[in-house]
C-alpha cells in the first residue's frame, strides 16, 4: 500500500488546478470522486454505479454528475464558503467545505465536515460503505442454543437424561422406600391425569 | 428416547421461525413496499432506432429528467434528474452514441453515453448578455470525423465538438436590442443563418460560415409594421412572421443576402378571421400553422410568397417536427382530437393532399387532449414506410402509437404530485370482489414447508425463488376491500395536470384516474392550478352506505384573487360528483372538525378579501357552524411583509356579497417581524388529525412531566435578511436564525430562541409537544437539527395526592387568555450530516407507539431516525435511572444507520414530500414519499409488537401442536402399559 500512495498522489497533483477563475468574479470548482476498487464488491449492498453518483453544491443549488474518470466541476460559482455533498447509493460520503476566495485563486481550501480533516486536493472518497439490509444469520445450532429458549431446552434435556443417572446412583434400599412412599401418596402419573386413566 | 428427540426437533423448528426483525432483509424488498419510477411531462423526444442495437427514445421532461426509454415497452434504460434550477433547454443525439443536453438557460452542455447514461463530458458556455432565446441546432457538419453542434445562448453562437465538448469557435451577437429568433442551418451547406429582430421594426440576418464562425454577410431591413412573437422557418432562406397587430402574415426571404418582405393579411386567406393570430413554429419545409382563438390553420407556402390555406379546423391539432425519411423527403405528423378518438395523419411535406398514413386510435377521455407528437419511421417487411408516433397527452402521460394501437403508455403525470390524501376501501361484503384465496390445504402446507426450508437455510436456489415469488404475489395485499389491520387503503393524489389518481397501497397499481373538468383549461379559466385535496366525506357509523369522497380545490391563474374552483370526487368509483366554479378566491382552506349528518366535513374557505365561506352550503351545516361560531380561530402568514395575523369570525357578510354561507372576519392579533432584520422562512403546525395518547410523561425517579399539548401552536423560523440567500455568500456574523413558538389563538409568543451564525433553509416538523427543525450552522459549516419540547408547568404541582385531597390544587383555577400559560421548554441541538429536503414524523392510530422522524435527505433517500435521539434530556453521562428510562448518551452528531433508511437501496428521485398515515394496527404506520418517483412502505417504529410478522410459520405451529398431541397419546399408552405391568408384578 505504501508504494501505491505516492504514485497516486503524483497522479493527483498533476491534475488541473482545482479552481480556475472566470469572468465576473465567478469561479469553477473542479474535483474528483474516487470510489476505491474492492469496496462495494462484497456484501449485499448494491455497488453504486459511477453514472448514478451525483455531486451537489450547497444543498442542491447546483447538481452535477461524474465523468467516467470520476472528475466533476461546478461552473460560475461566486467566492465564498461552499458545501459539497456526494450522493451515491451504497456509500457514505462526508460533506466537504470548500473555500473559494478571490484573493488566491487556484488554492484549495477544503475540509471534510464530519471529521474536520483538511484536504489538499479536492478528492472525495467515501468514509464507509453502507449496508442497507440486515444480513441473515446463517442457521447454526449454537445461535439456537444460546437463545433463552435453547437454554430452556438444554435444561430440560439435562433433567431428562441426568436425573435417571442420579437415581441410579441412589441406594436401592432408600429408593424402594421412596417409591413406596410415593405410591402410598398416589403418584400423579400421566395416565391418571388424562380422562379415562383415573379408574386405577 | 424417540419421543425426546422428536420433541427437541420440533422445538428447534419452532424457535427458528421466531427471528426478531430489526430492519429489512434483502429478500423482504417488495413485500410491503413498492417503488415506481416516472419522468414528468415530456418536453422533447429524440428517437434512436438504428438497425442494430436496441431501439430507444430519449426524452427530456418538465421535471428536469433526461431519460432513455425502451421503445418496445416504454421501460426506463437510464435516467438522470438534473437540479431544479438546471432546466433542460434542449436535447439531441450526436455521433449516434451521445445524448447532448443543453441546460441552465443555455449555459451547461452535457453529453451522456447513450447505452448506459454515463456522463461523458460537460462544458460551460457563457455569453455576453443574458437572453431568453436558446437554440440547439443539430447539424450533419463534419470536421475530421467529428460532428459539431451549434448552440445559440446568451447572445453567443457556439460550435461545440460532440467528441469532447470543446468549443471550436464562438461568435458574439452584441447588438443592443437584437433578439435572435431563429438559427437556421440549411442541410448540405456550410452556412448558418442567424435571423432576429432589432428594436421593433428591424429584421436582421447574419450569414456565418459553420466551419470557422466567420461572418460572411450581415443584412438588415426595416419593416414599418413591426413584428410580433415568433418566426417559423419555411424554407432554408425564408421565414414567416406576423406583424405587430397579429393580422398580417409576413413572408421574409433573404435569398442571396437580399431581404424582401411580402405581406398577406390573414383575412385574405381566411374569410371569417377573428382577432390576432399566433404562429405555431414548425420545422416542416413549406408548411406552418397559425392559431386564432381555438381555430388552427395550416398554411402552405408556395414559391416564396404565395400562401395557401390547406386546412382549417376547430379541433385541437398538434404538428410534429419534420422527419426526413429519404433523400429530400420530409414527413410530418398531424394529430387531431375528436371526442373519443384521435386521428393521426402522416404526410409528406411537399405533398399535402396525400396521406402516408391515416389512423384513428381510441383514446381514454381522461387523458385529455394531445399536447405533443413525435414521429419516427421504420421499414416494414414490404419495404414501405411505417410510422410510430409518441404522443404526450394533457394529463402528462406518454403513449406510443403504432399500427393504430397503443403499444405502451406511461402515467408520467404521477411525477408531479401536488397533494395526497387517503381513503378507506369498501368493507368486505357479499358481492364485493374478493381475490382468490389459497386453493387447498395441501398447497397451503406446501407453501409453508417451503418457508420452513427457507428459514432453516436448507432451500435450494429454485426453492428460494419460489418462496420469493410466492411472497411478492401474495394476493391478499392488493385486494380491493378493507383489511383488518388497515394496511390496504387508497392513496388519492392530485397531479399538476389536474388529474386525480387513486393508488392502491398494496402494490401501487392505479385503481382509477380522473381528469378533473374544473381544472381544465376553458374559456372562463385559462390557467387553472390545482391546490389541495381534502377529505370531504368520511363515512362511518350512521352513513356507512355512502361512498367516501374528496374535495379538490383549485383556482384560475396564479394571482391571489383568482376565482376558485371546487370538485367533489367519489373515491370508490372515481366519478366527479359535482364541481363548482366559485365567484370568490381561495386564499386559505380550514377543514373544521365538525361533520353533518351525512358525515360531510365542514370546510371554511377564506378569500383574498378576508371573507369566510362555509362549505357545504346546507342549512344543516350552517346551524352546526353557528353553534361553534365563537370557537373558530385561524391565522394567516404574510411572508413578504413578515406579518402573522390571528383571525376570528365576526358575523354574516354585509354589503353586496349577501350570501347565507358568507361570514365577515375580524383580526384578533398580529405579530410584525422587523422587516429590516427578519424574514419568515418556515412555518409549521401540528397535523390536525394527530392523536396523542397521554399528556403525562413519566421520567426517572417517578417524576411526571406534563406535555403542553395544544392544537394552536405554530412554529415560525425567521432569518436575517442576509441569511435568506444561498449558503456560501454570508459570513456567520451577519446571519442568525430565530425560532418562535406562537399560540395562534392569543398571538402570544411562548418561546423564542436565536441561533447565531445560522441560516436557512429551515425544514421543520411539529408533533405532540415538540418541534424538530433542520438548518445550517455557518460557524461549524455543518447542518444542525434542534429539538424544542414544551411542557406545561401549571399542572406540575398537582402531583401531591394530599394537596388534591385537601383541595389545595390548582385544577379549579380559572383559565384565561390573559394569563400567561405556565410553560417551560427544553431544547438541544445536534449535528446532522446531510442536507434535507423534507421532514415528517410517523403517526399511529392511538399515538402509543414511539415516534420516528422521517428525513428526506438530499440524496433522495428517506432516513428513519428515532425520536429518542432528539431528546433534550440527553446528557453525556446519563444516570442509571435515566438509562433505564431509555435515554441515549449524548453525542454531537446524530447517527446515520444505513439499515434505517426506509427506502433501503432505492432513491425517490426528486423527493418533494413524505406523508405518513396511521394503519389500524397501532404499531404500524404507512409512509408514502413522492417526487419524480413514488415510494410506499409500512413502518413499525417500535417493531410489530401487536401482530405476528409475515414470516410467522403457521404450518410449523400446526405441526408442533399435532406432534405434541401425538406425543401425549404415545406417552399415555406407554405409561398405561407400564402401570399395568407394575400392577401385575
Amino acid at each position: 500500500m505504501a508504494a501505491v500512495t505516492p504514485l497516486l498522489l503524483l497522479l493527483l497533483l498533476s491534475s488541473a488546478p482545482s479552481f480556475s477563475s472566470g469572468s465576473r468574479n465567478a469561479y469553477n470548482i473542479n474535483g474528483r470522486v474516487k470510489i476505491p476498487q474492492g469496496l462495494g464488491t462484497k456484501g449485499y449492498a448494491l455497488p453504486g454505479r459511477m453514472s448514478n453518483v451525483k455531486v451537489l453544491l450547497n444543498g442542491g443549488q447546483n447538481i452535477t454528475f461524474l465523468r467516467p474518470d470520476g472528475y466533476f466541476s461546478f461552473h460560475n460559482i461566486p467566492a465564498g464558503t461552499h458545501l459539497i455533498e456526494v450522493s451515491a447509493i451504497g456509500y457514505f460520503f462526508s460533506p466537504v467545505r470548500v473555500d473559494v476566495s478571490a484573493r488566491n485563486p487556484g488554492k484549495v481550501q477544503a475540509a471534510l465536515t464530519e471529521n474536520r480533516k483538511g484536504l489538499s486536493e479536492l478528492v472525495l472518497e467515501p468514509l464507509r460503505e453502507e449496508q442497507y439490509y440486515e444480513i441473515r444469520e446463517p442457521f447454526s445450532i449454537m445461535s439456537l442454543l444460546k437463545s433463552p429458549m435453547g437454554l430452556m431446552v438444554g435444561f430440560m434435556l439435562a433433567v431428562a437424561f441426568l436425573m435417571p443417572k442420579l437415581v441410579e446412583n441412589m441406594d436401592p434400599e432408600e429408593m424402594r422406600r421412596a417409591q413406596e412412599e410415593m405410591r402410598s401418596q398416589g403418584v400423579p402419573s400421566l395416565s391418571s391425569l388424562l380422562p379415562g386413566g383415573a379408574m386405577n | 428416547m424417540a419421543i425426546r428427540s422428536f420433541l427437541i426437533l420440533f422445538i428447534l423448528f419452532f424457535f427458528s421461525s421466531l427471528n426478531p426483525i430489526l430492519s429489512l432483509y434483502e429478500d423482504q424488498v417488495g413485500l410491503v413496499d413498492w417503488h415506481q419510477q416516472y419522468l414528468g411531462k415530456v418536453k422533447q423526444a429524440v428517437f434512436h432506432t438504428h438497425k442494430t442495437g436496441r431501439k430507444r427514445v430519449v426524452v427530456s421532461t418538465e421535471e428536469n429528467v433526461v431519460a432513455s426509454l425502451d421503445l418496445r415497452q416504454g421501460e426506463i434504460f437510464w435516467r438522470h434528474v438534473l437540479g431544479s434550477n438546471d432546466v433542460i433547454d434542449g436535447i439531441d443525439i450526436a455521433l449516434g452514441k451521445y445524448v447532448i443536453t443543453l441546460s441552465s438557460g443555455g449555459s451547461i452542455l452535457r453529453a451522456w453515453n447513450l447505452p448506459d447514461g454515463q456522463m461523458v463530458w460537460e462544458s460551460s458556455l457563457r455569453g455576453p448578455k443574458h437572453s431568453k432565446s436558446l437554440f440547439l441546432v443539430r447539424t450533419n457538419l463534419k470536421i475530421e470525423k467529428d460532428n459539431i453542434v451549434i448552440i445559440f445562448s446568451n447572445g453567443r453562437l457556439n460550435a461545440v465538438s460532440c467528441m469532447d465538448g470543446e468549443v471550436l469557435w464562438e461568435k458574439d451577437f452584441e447588438g443592443e436590442s437584437l433578439k435572435v429568433q431563429q438559427v437556421i442551418q440549411p442541410p448540405g451547406s456550410n452556412l448558418i443563418y442567424v435571423v432576429g429582430f432589432a428594436s421593433s421594426s428591424l429584421f436582421e440576418m447574419y450569414q456565418i460560415n459553420a466551419l470557422n464562425g466567420e461572418l460572411l454577410k450581415h443584412e438588415s431591413a426595416a419593416f414599418s409594421g413591426g413584428f410580433l412573437g415568433e418566426v417559423s422557418p419555411v424554407f432554408s432562406e425564408t421565414v414567416v412572421a406576423l406583424d405587430s397587430t397579429g393580422l398580417i402574415l409576413l413572408t421574409i426571404s433573404f435569398q442571396n443576402g437580399k431581404i424582401s418582405f411580402h405581406q398577406m393579411p390573414i383575412s385574405n386567406l381566411v374569410k371569417d378571421s377573428f382577432g390576432p393570430a399566433k404562429i405555431i413554429p414548425s420545422s416542416v419545409i413549406g408548411i406552418f400553422a397559425i392559431k386564432m382563438n381555438a381555430v388552427t390553420i395550416v398554411i402552405r407556402v408556395k414559391d416564396e410568397s404565395k400562401l395557401e390555406v390547406v386546412e382549417k379546423t376547430n379541433h385541437e391539432t398538434s404538428i410534429s417536427d419534420a422527419l426526413s425519411i429519404s433523400e429530400g423527403q420530409q414527413a410530418f405528423a398531424l394529430v387531431q382530437h375528436a371526442s373519443h378518438e384521435i386521428h393521426l395523419r402522416v404526410k409528406l411535406a411537399h405533398n399535402w393532399d396525400d396521406n402516408l398514413l391515416k389512423e384513428s386510435v381510441k383514446m381514454d377521455q381522461h387523458r385529455g387532449l394531445v399536447h405533443k407528437v413525435y414521429i419516427n419511421n421504420y421499414i416494414r417487411t414490404d419495404k414501405s414506410y411505417g410510422f410510430r408516433a409518441l404522443i404526450v397527452m394533457e394529463d402528462h402521460s406518454l403513449l406510443l402509437l403504432q399500427q393504430g394501437e397503443i403499444v405502451w403508455s406511461r402515467e408520467d403525470g404521477l411525477a408531479s404530485i401536488i397533494d395526497v390524501t387517503t381513503s378507506e376501501l369498501p368493507v368486505e361484503r357479499d358481492g364485493v370482489s374478493v381475490a382468490k384465496v389459497e386453493h387447498n390445504l395441501f398447497e397451503w402446507l406446501k407453501g409453508h414447508m417451503l418457508k420452513l426450508k427457507g428459514t432453516l437455510m436448507l432451500a435450494s436456489p429454485q426453492d428460494i425463488a419460489a418462496i420469493q415469488s410466492m411472497r411478492l404475489k401474495n394476493s391478499e395485499k392488493s385486494k380491493m376491500t378493507r383489511d383488518h389491520n388497515g394496511f390496504r387503503k387508497l392513496l388519492i393524489v392530485l397531479t399538476r395536470a389536474g388529474k386525480l389518481f387513486a393508488l392502491h397501497t398494496g402494490d401501487g397499481h392505479i385503481v382509477w384516474s380522473h381528469l378533473l373538468q374544473s381544472l381544465q383549461k376553458s374559456k372562463v379559466c385559462q390557467h387553472p392550478i390545482g391546490l389541495n385535496l381534502y377529505k370531504w366525506q368520511v363515512p362511518h357509523h350512521h352513513a356507512m352506505d355512502e361512498n367516501p369522497s374528496v374535495l379538490v380545490i383549485g383556482k384560475c391563474g396564479p394571482s391571489s384573487d383568482a376565482p376558485g374552483a371546487l370538485s367533489f370526487v367519489d373515491t370508490y368509483t372515481g366519478k366527479e360528483l359535482s364541481s363548482l366554479s366559485l365567484v370568490h378566491s381561495v386564499a386559505q382552506v380550514i377543514p373544521l372538525p365538525y361533520t353533518d349528518s351525512t358525515e360531510q366535513c365542514l370546510h371554511l374557505l377564506i378569500d383574498a378579501d378576508k371573507h369566510a365561506h362555509l362549505y357545504p352550503k346546507t342549512p344543516e351545516a350552517i346551524s352546526i357552524f353557528e353553534r361553534e361560531f365563537s370557537n373558530i380561530y385561524w391565522y394567516s402568514v404574510e411572508d413578504d411583509n413578515g406579518i402573522i395575523k390571528g383571525h376570528a369570525l365576526r358575523g354574516k357578510c354585509t354589503g353586496e356579497v349577501a350570501d347565507e354561507v358568507c361570514f365577515d372576519t375580524r383580526e384578533l392579533w398580529s405579530i410584525v417581524f422587523p422587516s429590516e432584520s427578519e424574514k419568515i422562512i418556515a412555518t409549521v403546525t401540528r397535523k390536525l388529525n394527530e392523536v396523542v395518547h397521554t399528556q403525562a410523561k413519566v421520567i426517572a425517579d417517578q417524576e411526571v412531566m406534563y406535555k403542553y399539548i395544544s392544537r394552536n401552536l405554530l412554529f415560525v423560523a425567521t432569518v436575517a435578511l442576509k441569511g435568506s440567500v444561498e449558503i456560501g455568500s454570508v459570513t456567520p456574523e451577519e446571519s442568525w436564525l430565530v425560532a418562535y413558538l406562537i399560540d395562534t389563538v392569543t398571538g402570544r409568543i411562548l418561546h423564542q430562541v436565536t441561533h447565531h451564525g445560522s441560516q436557512g433553509p429551515v425544514h421543520a416538523v411539529f408533533s405532540e409537544n415538540w418541534v424538530v427543525y433542520h438548518y445550517f450552522n455557518l460557524k461549524a459549516q455543518r447542518y444542525e437539527m434542534s429539538v424544542i419540547e414544551i411542557y406545561d408547568q401549571s399542572r406540575a404541582d398537582n402531583k401531591d395526592v394530599w394537596k388534591l385531597v385537601l383541595g389545595k390544587h390548582n385544577l379549579t383555577s380559572p383559565i384565561s387568555l390573559y394569563s400567561r400559560p405556565d410553560v417551560i421548554t427544553k431544547s438541544q441541538s445536534y449535528f446532522f450530516t446531510h442536507s434535507v429536503k423534507a421532514i415528517a414524523v410517523t403517526s399511529t392510530t392511538k399515538g402509543i407507539t414511539s415516534k420516528q422522524l422521517l428525513i428526506g435527505t438530499i440524496g433522495d433517500q428517506v432516513l428513519a431516525l428515532d425520536k429518542r435521539f432528539l431528546d433534550p434530556r440527553r446528557t453525556v453521562n446519563p444516570t442509571q435511572a435515566e438509562k433505564e428510562e431509555g435515554i441515549i448518551p449524548l453525542t454531537d452528531p446524530l447517527p446515520i444507520i444505513p439499515q434505517s433508511y426506509v427506502t433501503h437501496a432505492l432513491r425517490v428521485e426528486g423527493l418533494r414530500g413524505i406523508i405518513t398515515v396511521p394503519a389500524k394496527l397501532e404499531s404500524t404506520t404507512l409512509v408514502f414519499a413522492h417526487g419524480v418517483d413514488l415510494f410506499f412502505t409500512q413502518l413499525a417504529p417500535s417493531r410489530t409488537y401487536d401482530s405476528l410478522t409475515d414470516d410467522f410459520n403457521y404450518a410449523l405451529l400446526l405441526i408442533t401442536i399435532v406432534a405434541l398431541l401425538a406425543a401425549i397419546f404415545v406417552t399415555w399408552t406407554l405409561s398405561e402399559r407400564k402401570e399395568l405391568q407394575e400392577n401385575w408384578r
